[in-house]
């Protein structure tokens, strides 16, 4: 029988992941459509560079900018007792940087899709910024954020390379699925490989087919 | 009373044009803005509701200054007290009918006034239902309730009639009218039809490229027209065609295609899609009802 504890560290790894994400990425959006910040395409690049960024290459500089040998690291765990190399605690860092666009994109572009006069006529009558993102932006983007959660989450479960720069293979720390068959493959057990890979194929598949469920469906109930 | 001056450069298709507007308008006044496209009639009202910003500005409603870039001081839209019935409705899809006109209310106050428009506007059938099951005419009418909930000072409409047919749109300047009245609004309305211009407004402001280049009574500014005629209808010419020794042009005017004989001289300044006005004096023209 297989070890359960890998898998319910990549459940716990990409819910935690999908939460930061899902408040990180509601405030940035709505500045990145709304705001005429002069080097705005250097942000929006920077934040889709973990798309075509090899995994490893920035789990690489993660792993050098985090080390306590280094500056950073060091001021982490001076000031705040905090070992972010080879603990949870920086593989959620890590997830929340390599998903960040497959929650950003999405919403962005549900964002930048909505007629500009939705925004406006909340504002003519005399309601907050706030308050019209809340009401009005959002609920009509439900498609685009659901869009943004459900890949943001099958992403992080399928981490392999900045997980294995950052956290290494520590088991129930940082022992995530796809790092257990790659450890199961390289010990010859291939019985227990074949377990989890196919656990993560089913799951892979199910998230799409619930995407594209979704996608179809609203093209035709709603608007945006 | 309201007074606006405004100055900005506009940026359109045929480069740079200097919007340089200034405009005194009575409370209670009914004004129509009529122009070409291009003109700058919606940057106007954008610019009275705050949604735009110009280089030089001067706005004060009443007593209150909303915008006066001398002293660099801009009143946000939220705190202007306005109506803005925008081209596309701008209805929240999210929200029914009713919940369009809820989400228009100040906090704490009653919900009298949503029920009040509801039925002013005849929408007691379609309250529940999304603005994506309405037709052009029921949601044109959802976003002028909208508009009204918080009882504005002032009501600007960008052409809300321009999309719809010619029976809805009686219908619908009927419901305007009864609503700057009912609630002594000072209207502000951009539109194309001079029969609307007739009916609605007090006072009409023509624009041009910019700059205003008459306004008055709707009976003064086009009186230009002061053709000795009986009969005058405006239209557009669809066509140009020979025939033997004369043209004939034909003149698309409301739903009807006017025919008129012109001679050659006469067809040299005439152009396919150019606005026309068609005069008739030796006519005894016949009223009859239509059942």
């Amino acid at each position: 029988m297989i070890n359960l504890e890998p898998l319910w560290l990549t459940a716990k790894l990409a819910l935690i992941t999908t939460i930061i994400l899902f408040v990180v990425a509601i405030p940035l959006c709505y500045w990145l459509s709304y705001s005429k910040f002069r080097f705005k395409a250097f942000i929006e690049a920077l934040i889709s560079l973990p798309l075509v960024l090899p995994p490893s290459v920035l789990g690489f500089y993660l792993l050098i900018a985090l080390s306590p040998e280094n500056a950073f690291g060091k001021f982490l765990s001076d000031y705040f007792y905090l070992r972010l190399v080879f603990t949870f605690q920086g593989l959620i860092l890590a997830s929340v940087l390599y998903s960040l666009p497959f929650m950003v994109n999405p919403v962005l572009s549900g964002l930048k899709n909505l007629p500009a006069g939705l925004q406006e006529a909340s504002f003519t009558l005399g309601k907050s910024r706030l308050k019209t993102l809340t009401k009005i932006l959002l609920p009509n983007i439900r498609t685009s954020i659901l869009t943004g959660i459900i890949m943001t989450f099958a992403h992080t479960i399928g981490e392999f390379g900045v997980v294995l720069m950052v956290g290494g293979s520590i088991p129930e720390e940082t022992k995530v699925v796809s790092i257990a068959i790659y450890e199961e493959v390289e010990s010859m057990n291939y019985q227990s490989a074949n377990v989890y890979a196919g656990i993560l194929f089913a799951f892979s598949f199910s998230v799409l087919l619930a995407v594209h469920l979704i996608n179809n469906k609203s093209r035709k109930t709603t608007l945006y | 009373m309201i007074q606006f001056n405004a100055y900005k450069m506009l940026q359109t298709a045929d480069g740079e044009l200097p919007l340089d507007v200034s405009l005194t308008v009575e409370k209670g006044q009914f004004i129509a803005i009529y122009g070409n496209s291009g003109a700058g009639k919606t940057t106007i009202l954008r610019i009275l509701a705050g949604l735009t910003e110009a280089e030089n500005v001067y706005i004060k409603v009443g007593n209150e200054v909303w915008d006066d870039s001398q002293k660099k001081y801009h009143l946000s839209v939220q705190k202007r007290s306005i109506g803005f019935v925008f081209q596309d409705f701008a209805l929240f899809p999210n929200l029914t009918v009713r919940e369009n006109l809820e989400f228009a209310l100040p906090k704490n106050d009653v919900t009298e006034i949503v029920s009040e428009l509801i039925d002013l506007m005849e929408l007691q059938s379609l309250q529940n239902s999304k603005p994506h099951q309405l037709s052009g005419g029921q949601k044109q009418r959802v976003a002028l309730a909208r508009a009204i909930v918080r009882k504005p000072e002032l009501l600007l409409l960008d052409e809300p009639l321009s999309a719809l047919d010619d029976e809805m749109r009686f219908k619908l300047q009927d419901y305007i009218l009864k609503i700057h009245q009912k609630y002594q609004l000072t209207t502000l309305m951009i539109t194309h039809s001079i029969a609307e211009i007739f009916k609605l407004s007090d006072k009409v402001v023509v624009l041009d490229k910019g700059k205003i280049i008459k306004e008055g009574t709707p009976d003064t500014v086009f009186a230009a027209q002061k053709i000795s005629s009986k009969f005058q209808l405006t239209g557009e010419i669809i066509s140009i065609i020979k025939s033997d020794i004369v043209y004939i042009v034909q003149v698309s005017s409301g739903n009807s295609i006017i025919k008129v004989v012109a001679t050659e001289d006469e067809i040299k300044d005439f152009k396919i899609g150019q606005k026309v006005l068609v005069a008739s004096k030796a006519f005894n023209p016949i009223i009859q009802i239509l059942s």
